[in-house]
């Protein structure tokens, strides 16, 4: 049980003093970021990555993971009270969770939400504990075409899965890609696309994208629909927790399901929303009151809440064994890695343990830590939405291109993060999928570098990615899921035809 | 979701073909560059422009599908009103003055013009409210980002001058 030592070794580290400090640090600014509209996981962690320069590594992955689950946590607070999903994963949540706060019972509701996000993130946590030193073990014999068959897989992942139309879905990964190969080309040490301009030298920061994308056309979303918070009050007392508590056990069969879509929407890069709403739906069609659901079940409030800490947690499984990040909140993680010098993938399991078991440990105390914070802190957290948004607004829109600048202490990267913004709002209102732009932005390199040396191995034939027994299956895998909407449509079809 | 209102505005049909043909350009950029990188494969393997090349052309291709999808779609319904388009560049606008003064008056000047602009003409706050939130921000900001975490950011000549 070598990997029970490292875990204690892990839970030493994570019980710093200041790793506990800088852990409650991270799930109050988590929570805020979450509550508040515009910021968002992924661009929340991306502003203050600067903060952690100075840290340690571990200290400041505790710190940025912390942010992580706090805003996981706070998505459901504006959900519940407001009926506004503060994040996209928790817009499930309102179906159920607002007509309960209107009936009074935002109590209720807000302790079923919480313990259901942690009841999926512990889940999560545990199968990281345990799977995650098995696949990096595993994926330390990958070579270049093995490499770029998991990127394969799990981009096409995206197109087979995402609610966009797929070709969308293609069109902002490409486009991302692209952003990706600006600049000094790794392999070859010469300039491409930068057509002359020397700020694209060092080509496109994915946090300026991510900062901008999610951030400034959050904010541009937001200004269009004039938005106006009216909500309930919030109070939680520990009566109200421990009936909920008694109460939650007999959904015990809903909440395990939850946990199991989560951990596989996580790790597959399909991400906390799909995973959410796919475990409303299924608990709405087998639970007993499914057709309560919608007016305030609060079986309608365990379910998607479940699924998306889950999933929100397991999509660091896949950026800590092979260094593809299951969503992009993982992928502004992964950022962080390269910038403290640390290489993410299946090596850090063997030269960084620290790190690794010192960040798995946090996620368990983490997750602790922001069930209570948020149990207890409620109503100062609902209060920070009353604040009117034309207070909000400017002050997020400076903390943006604060976080722009300071990426690289680059005025040009706050111009770039402005037109990312406007891009965004673009995109988003023409329905293509920004996750999957940014994702590409942070692999576009590596992929295209396993691309290459795989095809410098077999001197250009395409034949290396079906060479051995492994890759073939991955890029086999790869292509159903590509092309998973067109084979289920083909299947449904068939069905028909023959009754 | 703006179909039953009676403002009128852009069609939603006219401006997604607007930005696909935006991207399909983007695109054909990408090809342009990849091919002065070089396409083909030198001494060393594949040459700068060989990976870039066919994600060009996937951006292409791609686009005149969803061109395609877009303009065969039955939808009749708004892109937002006008007035919600003013919303938007009431923020766009400033932020963009915002980023452009940047470099030269420094972060913490631009950002209280920024923010008692913001307060003031959008929120309709009186001199006080916004008085206090926009000095107090980047007061805040200093303390947290300059002196606990050592992250600088810009300054300009009214930085200079008070010697920070």
């Amino acid at each position: 049980m070598e990997e029970l030592a490292n875990l204690f070794h892990g839970f030493a580290v994570a019980l710093q003093p200041f790793n506990i400090m800088v852990m409650l640090l991270g799930i109050v600014l988590g929570v805020i970021i979450g509550v508040l509209p515009g910021l968002g996981g992924a661009n929340g962690v991306a502003i203050l990555l600067p903060l952690t320069f100075s840290m340690s590594p571990t200290s400041a992955i505790i710190m940025l993971s912390c942010i992580y689950w706090g805003a996981l946590f706070g998505g459901a607070i504006t959900s519940i009270l407001f009926n506004i999903p503060g994040e996209p994963w928790s817009v499930a949540t309102t179906f159920d969770g607002y007509p309960m706060a209107q009936q009074g019972k935002a109590g209720e509701a807000l302790t079923a939400a919480f313990t259901s996000s942690f009841v999926g993130a512990l889940f999560a946590v545990v199968m990281i504990t345990l799977v995650a030193p098995l696949v990096a073990s595993f994926a330390l014999q990958f070579g270049p075409a093995e490499k770029f068959a998991v990127y394969f897989l799990a981009f096409c992942s995206f197109v087979g899965l995402s609610k966009e139309p797929p070709f969308k879905t293609v069109a902002a990964m490409m486009i991302g890609f692209a952003l990706a190969a600006v600049g000094l080309d790794s392999i070859t040490g010469q300039l491409r696309l930068t057509f002359g301009i020397t700020e694209l030298l060092n080509g496109f920061d994915f946090l300026i994208a991510v900062i901008g994308l999610f951030g400034i056309g959050e904010i541009l979303l937001t200004m269009e629909e004039g938005l106006a918070f009216r909500g309930g009050n919030a109070k939680i007392n520990l009566r109200v927790v421990i009936q909920t508590w008694k109460e939650l056990p007999t959904y015990w069969m809903t909440s395990l399901r939850s946990c199991l879509i989560g951990c596989w929407m996580g790790i597959t890069p399909a991400g906390a929303t799909p995973a959410s709403f796919m475990s409303y739906g299924i608990a709405k069609r087998v639970a007993k009151r499914g057709n309560n659901f919608g007016k305030g079940e609060i079986e309608g409030v365990v379910a998607p809440e479940t699924a998306a800490h889950a999933a929100g947690t397991a999509a660091l499984l896949p950026m800590l064994s092979l260094g593809v990040p299951g969503s992009p909140t993982a992928a502004v993680l992964l950022g962080g890695l390269l910038i403290w010098g640390l290489q993410p993938g299946p090596m850090l399991f063997v030269e960084q343990k620290e790190f690794v078991w010192g960040l798995i440990a946090s996620m368990y105390l983490g997750n602790l830590v922001g069930l209570i914070v948020v149990l207890t802190c409620v109503p100062v957290f609902a209060a920070i939405l009353r604040v009117p948004f034309s207070i909000i607004a400017p002050l997020i829109l400076v903390l943006c291109a604060i976080g722009a600048y300071s990426v690289h202490s680059s005025t040009f990267d706050v111009v770039m993060m402005l037109v990312f913004g406007v891009l965004g709002y673009l995109l988003k209102k023409c329905n293509y999928p920004l996750a999957p732009l940014v994702l590409a932005i942070v692999l576009g390199d590596k992929a295209e570098e396993a691309f290459r040396q795989s095809l410098l191995g077999s001197q250009g034939s395409l034949g290396v990615f079906f060479s051995n027994a492994l890759v073939s299956t991955i890029m086999v895998l790869g292509l159903i899921a590509l092309f998973w909407s067109a084979i289920q449509e083909g299947y449904s079809r068939l069905r028909a035809a023959a009754a | 979701m703006t179909t039953n209102s009676p403002g009128a505005g852009p069609m939603h049909k006219t401006v997604e073909a607007g930005v696909t043909i935006a991207i399909a350009l983007f695109g054909v950029i990408v090809i342009i560059g990849s091919v002065k990188a070089g396409i083909n494969w030198g001494a060393e393997g594949p040459r700068a422009g060989f990976f870039p090349f066919y994600i060009g052309m996937a951006i292409v291709v791609s686009s005149a599908i969803n061109l395609w999808n877009g303009l065969r779609e039955d939808n009749d319904s708004l892109f937002a009103e006008w007035g919600q388009l003013r919303q938007v560049l009431s923020v766009v606008v400033p932020t963009a003055i915002y980023v452009g003064v940047m470099p030269f008056t420094g972060l913490y000047l631009a950002s209280m013009v920024f923010i008692a602009w913001f307060m003031r003409w959008l929120g309709k706050y009186n001199w006080l409210t916004v008085a206090a939130v926009s000095i107090g921000m980047p007061v805040i900001t200093y303390l947290i980002f300059e002196r606990w975490f050592l992250v600088p950011l810009p300054k300009g000549p009214v930085e200079e001058w008070l010697g920070l």
